[in-house]
């Protein structure tokens, strides 16, 4: 079978500490992302949890290389992707997009709704027609579930769950093949989060797209996840089939994340 | 029972360009000593304008009316509902206090830990003797179970992980010896196993200290590990309460049964989102707030708010249906 993603033996370090005016206090280096490799099949959801500083928001820059790994290798459907530049890597970034966890910031709240959402085509599909994009933004933004008027508003005329439908649109603008979701619904009500996780899954059904999800919400994975990875201090200590790593977690790090969640107690059937 | 806080009818008004808007809107609820009460909505629901009048920290212009009363250990009653600026230091932090979701906006990023908890002690107890003082504050470090006190005192608020600053501000939210703390989403912005161990600190504290938590938390999970009773709030009312067993396993108000379909847990299921926004305090529903979301809606729902109606005596909800 051929693989959406791969990732073999991705690392990352950075320098801590150290103090340019004190030769004594030596700089340190720090395993952001440390030897990881999985692979992500086509139509699956690969979700990495962790908690802050676990090292998952590097990998997820990474793998959309808006920053470089020190070693270790990418490939989008075979394709090694640290080694594209230019034009080349422009046209694979196509196939690949984000969703951001904070709708509130992810916006450029001095653009209209349609321009935000028309954009990216702008950008990869230069002598696609201004009244084509616009056409294709509304039938976007529809899809998403809000209607034609969104088009000439503002980001702030919006509600939080709305905005998060609008960075939707426009990450599935270019019909890319994955989609890298860095905690959708974190920020957003549980009535709210409820109606985008349930969106997520009819959009990945329709236009058979490939999901990493990022998030350190335990439930929410379970929601949505195929395949769990988990993370830690920069590793993938653990990762397989969701039902395997949420029902019998091999790692002892897991069952103590499993254990940690708040449960809610079970209903009564009314 | 033996009623710690008493609300009756409180209800905070606020000047909008559209209006006056209420954010609490006749709310009533009694704590106990000891007991913990979780206090669950979305935002806009008025939880947090809740908690901010029952510290004297409402916006200026802000309206207040109904009743707010906190009994003191003397049998005596303070009147929080008509307390004047200075009337509100002696309350303030001593009688009821606050912590909040990110401790880092709420501490002090250029004073060291112990000199913010000393501060907090001496708002109350000015002339208090400097070994005393260290005494106290050495002890609430240890109440919210601070490793090596001595060590963390002379450390400032960004040499501390999120955990050790979440107890740094429940340290000094309790030294000054409160009956009543309120927490508005405290754990949310920690790891899930930091928020584990917070939540049992919380809980000890209310054990050993005879605290009162009012916990505010738009988590279910979080509340049921927390709470005895919880309220739920919607657009500025609540709209169910009871005991929090009754009200997880066997909710009444649509909206909390909704809340609880739409809530992820880690048994895989079809979650089912409650269509639609919170309304605009602006713009008001004429009955109940709920029912232009709500599936079971029907003529009569615009007729008024409804009643607290319920199954048992001690647990209810605003419904027709009921």
């Amino acid at each position: 079978m051929s693989y959406v993603l791969e990732v073999r033996n991705l690392r990352k370090t950075y320098v801590r500490g150290g103090d340019m005016f004190d030769e004594g206090r030596k700089a340190e280096r720090f395993v952001a992302v440390d030897d990881v490799s999985f692979e992500v099949a086509p139509g699956e959801t690969f979700a990495i949890v962790g908690e802050s500083g676990s090292g998952k928001t590097t990998l997820a820059r990474m793998i959309l290389r808006l920053i470089e790994p020190d070693s270790g290798a990418l490939l989008f459907e075979e394709r090694d992707l640290l080694r594209l530049t230019g034009e080349e890597l422009r046209a694979q970034r196509r196939q690949m997009q984000m969703i951001f966890q904070d709708p509130f910031a992810s916006l450029n709240p001095r653009m209209r709704v349609g321009e935000i959402v028309a954009e990216p085509l702008a950008i990869h599909h230069p002598r696609c027609a201004a009244a084509e994009r616009e056409e294709r933004a509304k039938k976007m933004l529809e899809r998403v579930g809000l209607d034609s008027s969104a088009l000439t508003r503002y980001p702030h005329e919006f509600s939080g769950g709305q905005r998060q439908r609008i960075g939707i649109a426009r990450a599935l603008i270019l019909r890319p093949k994955l989609v890298v979701a860095d905690e959708p619904v974190s920020a957003l009500d549980v009535s709210v989060g409820a109606q985008v996780l349930l969106l997520l899954q009819e959009l990945q059904r329709e236009f058979h797209l490939t999901y990493l999800l990022i998030s350190h919400s335990l439930p929410v994975v379970a929601q949505l996840a195929t395949h769990i990875g988990v993370m830690r201090s920069g590793q993938l200590i653990e990762y397989g089939p969701s039902n395997l790593i949420l029902q019998r977690p091999s790692h002892a790090y897991t069952r103590e994340l499993l254990a940690a969640v708040p449960e809610i107690p079970r209903a009564r059937q009314v | 029972m033996n009623a710690l806080l008493e609300l009756e009818e409180l209800t905070v008004q606020l000047p909008t360009p559209a209006g006056w808007v209420k954010p609490v809107n006749g709310i009533s609820l009694e704590i106990a000593r000891g007991e913990a009460l979780g206090l669950v909505g979305e935002s806009g629901s008025g939880k947090t304008m809740l908690s901010l009048s029952l510290m004297g920290l409402l916006p200026a212009g802000a309206r207040v009316s109904g009743q707010a009363k906190i009994s003191s250990a003397n049998g005596n009653a303070t009147l929080l509902s008509s307390l004047k600026e200075d009337e509100w230091r002696r309350v303030r932090g001593s009688e009821i206090a606050m912590i909040f979701q990110e401790p880092m906006t709420s501490l002090n990023p250029v004073m060291r830990i112990g000199e913010q908890i000393e501060e907090a002690i001496l708002a109350h107890e000015p002339n208090l003797r400097k070994d005393l003082l260290h005494r106290r504050l050495l002890n609430a470090m240890e109440h919210a179970s601070i490793p090596e006190p001595e060590v963390r005192l002379q450390q400032f608020p960004h040499q501390l992980s999120g955990g050790l600053r979440q107890r740094a501000m429940i340290a000094m939210a309790l030294a000054p010896r409160p009956k009543l703390l309120i927490a508005d989403e405290p754990t949310t912005a920690l790891d899930v196993t930091v928020q584990q161990q917070i939540l049992a600190l919380l809980d000890r504290l209310r054990r050993e200290l005879e605290l009162s938590l009012l916990f505010i938390t738009h988590d279910l999970g979080v509340v049921a590990q927390v709470a005895d009773r919880i309220a739920v709030m919607y657009a500025g009312r609540i709209v169910e309460w009871g005991s929090a067993e009754k009200v997880l396993t066997s909710p009444q108000h649509p909206y909390t049964q909704g809340l609880l379909a739409a809530s992820p847990t880690l048994e895989r299921k079809a979650l089912t989102p409650i269509p639609g926004v919170v309304p605009q305090l602006t713009h008001l529903p004429p009955g109940c707030a709920f029912a232009p979301r709500c599936g079971f809606r029907r003529d009569k729902c615009d007729e008024g708010v409804p009643e607290f109606r319920g199954p048992e005596p001690d647990h209810g909800a605003r419904c027709i249906l009921l």
